[in-house]
């Protein structure tokens, strides 16, 4: 098995075994995969793109080609146990709405993201006084599929505002988990597992 | 097995029987007897979980992988179906079976009613999609196979896998569904009634009864090419034939086939008559425009397969007009609400809603990891 990204790690391990899944921007379905393979998920996936749809199908996987910005409203409410989006919120036109629809279509969700809010970012902006290209967000600002960068804080403060509880919290630098302390300086991704009550 | 299945005379290319039926349609008809025409390939395994049933268009008819007896041209599918294609004989039973109110060989208009010994004419019942289906599960009981491993079809085809999981989902392990529908959309309608005043319209049609006098080939001819425009897309027109004058140099001024897609249509036209028959072809369109497959379900689509094990696959094409992705997408919510295991893509082609008979590597890497996930598990 090809080894996860440090953040799908995370979720593939958290994951209850026999749980339904629903991963938002599946990419190629590695996850989905992993979930299927060592939890015996029923995993479900959305993906914009063509070739990444028919590269999960042709790995057997379920995946519909869709676009989490317009195509999550189709679910009914509370019809996975968990639904993913890794990597994702940071590309949606409107990550509000899409967060909105990922708690009610799982039971709980995981959301993964690069911290805009790291040290490095701060530096790059403080002394470079130009957008960060760094190895986690190599884009230039004029072609970056990263329309809405968000820091830790920044997402804290936005599950306060809709009532989202948070039930699990992981850390990493590069591909080291670290602690919750000082996070949103140091931690390069954030993994949050949430629950809407 | 194999030497039992090369003795089993209902296996093989070319098959007809006549089984006593009756097929119950949605009409209220309980129809009797009933002829199929159909073919075979590979061979059914011991525990019989390999036969994979192909569901054919409004004029394709079951001569998938082989040619056809009366154009001689290659089969319809033998991009999908044969040696080393996602489709395989050498690891499935592939059956395809002329549906019913076709004229290849099985039941239709065409055929001679045993109570007068004429043919039926119009006075064959009007069918639908579902009633075809239920034929078909007819057809594969006397083949004694009970489950299938999968339904694939295009366009009507995909109406017919549609159905199939709706109507039987316990035989059904997973459903290929490829530019196709659940409803016959206003234009889809538009389009066939068309079709169809043009046959009517054709003195020769005599309503419906031509049989051993001329046919309505003009009638017919208008209608292929009517609905041979919705098959394509404008691009792939202009690509094809652009305003390309047909062997000259100048207009006519006058109604000759100036333009290459004129001549183009009427050879469409002309080559179809010789293989098909009008009032079939009024038969079979009616049954596509009475497809809705929510309609027995208070017009929710999502309950035609709820609680459903059947795996779904389907796939549209950018440029196909006719069944635009849209519908795909339609179904593949009701199958998201139902918590069916579905998948979905459009695929890029610029050849309309025949891009599914074409070269479509994509569509076949598909279809393969589709099937093969289906046969692991």
């Amino acid at each position: 098995m090809t080894t996860l990204r440090s953040d799908l790690a995370i979720i593939a391990r958290e994951v209850r075994p026999h749980a339904r899944i629903l991963d938002v921007g599946c990419g190629d379905g590695l996850l989905m995969a992993a979930l299927r393979d060592t939890k015996h998920a029923d995993a479900r996936g959305m993906e914009l793109d063509t070739r990444d749809v028919a590269t999960a199908v042709a790995r057997g996987l379920s995946v519909v080609q869709g676009d989490a910005d317009t195509d999550l409203a189709d679910y009914p409410d509370g019809s996975f146990d968990y639904a993913i989006l890794s990597q994702t919120l940071q590309t949606t036109k409107r990550p509000d709405l899409v967060l909105d629809h990922l708690v009610r279509i799982g039971r709980q969700a995981f959301v993964s993201f690069p911290n805009f809010a790291q040290w490095r970012m701060r530096l790059a902006h403080m002394f470079g006084g130009r957008m960060p290209v760094t190895e986690q967000l190599p884009h230039s600002w004029y072609d970056t599929p990263n329309i809405h960068h968000v820091t830790i804080d920044d997402f804290r403060s936005f599950l306060a505002e809709r009532d989202i509880r948070i039930e699990g919290q992981w850390f990493l630098s590069g591909d080291k988990p670290r602690n919750e302390r000082l996070a949103n300086l140091l931690a390069e991704h954030a993994v949050f597992l949430l629950r809407r009550d | 097995m194999a030497f039992l299945m090369q003795n089993d005379t209902r296996f093989g290319l070319d098959k007809k029987t006549q089984l006593p039926g009756p097929v119950q349609l949605d009409s209220g008809v309980a129809f009797a007897p009933v002829d199929f025409a159909y073919e075979t390939y590979g061979t059914l395994n011991a525990d019989k979980s390999n036969a994979i049933l192909i569901c054919h268009a409004l004029t394709g008819d079951q001569y998938v992988a082989s040619n056809h007896p009366v154009t001689g041209k290659a089969g319809w599918w033998t991009r999908m179906v044969g040696p080393g294609k996602p489709i395989d004989p050498a690891r499935h039973c592939i059956i395809s079976i002329n549906v019913l109110g076709s004229c290849m060989g099985s039941s239709g208009p065409a055929s001679i009613d045993p109570v007068t010994g004429a043919p039926y004419a119009m006075g064959f019942p009007v069918i639908t999609i579902a009633d075809m289906v239920r034929a078909q599960a007819l057809l594969l009981n006397h083949l004694g196979i009970e489950t299938l491993e999968a339904v694939v079809g295009g366009s009507m085809g995909g109406m017919q896998a549609l159905s199939w999981a709706a109507l039987y989902p316990e035989r059904v392990r997973s459903a290929v569904i490829i530019a196709s529908t659940a409803r016959h959309s206003a234009q889809n309608i538009a389009f066939h009634e068309v079709g169809r005043q043009a046959i009517m319209a054709d003195p020769s049609w005599n309503n419906g009864a031509y049989y051993g006098h001329e046919a309505p080939a003009a009638g017919l001819a208008v209608a292929r090419m009517a609905a041979h425009i919705t098959y394509l897309s404008e691009a792939g027109l202009t690509e094809k034939f652009g305003r390309r004058l047909q062997n000259r140099d100048a207009k006519s001024f006058g109604f000759d086939a100036d333009f290459q897609v004129e001549s183009y249509l009427r050879h469409q036209g002309l080559s179809f008559v010789d293989r098909f028959d009008a009032n079939s072809y009024l038969y079979i369109t009616r049954a596509m425009d009475y497809f809705d497959l929510a309609e027995p379900h208070d017009g929710v689509l999502a309950k035609a397969f709820s609680g459903t094990k059947t795996r779904f696959c389907l796939i549209s094409f950018d440029s196909d007009w006719l069944y635009p992705t849209a519908e795909s997408r339609r179904i593949v919510h009701a199958l998201n609400a139902a918590g069916a295991a579905a998948s979905f893509v459009e695929l890029s082609s610029p050849f309309g809603h025949d891009a599914f008979l074409l070269e479509a590597p994509e569509m076949n890497r598909i279809v393969d990891g589709f099937l093969r996930a289906g046969e692991s598990r």
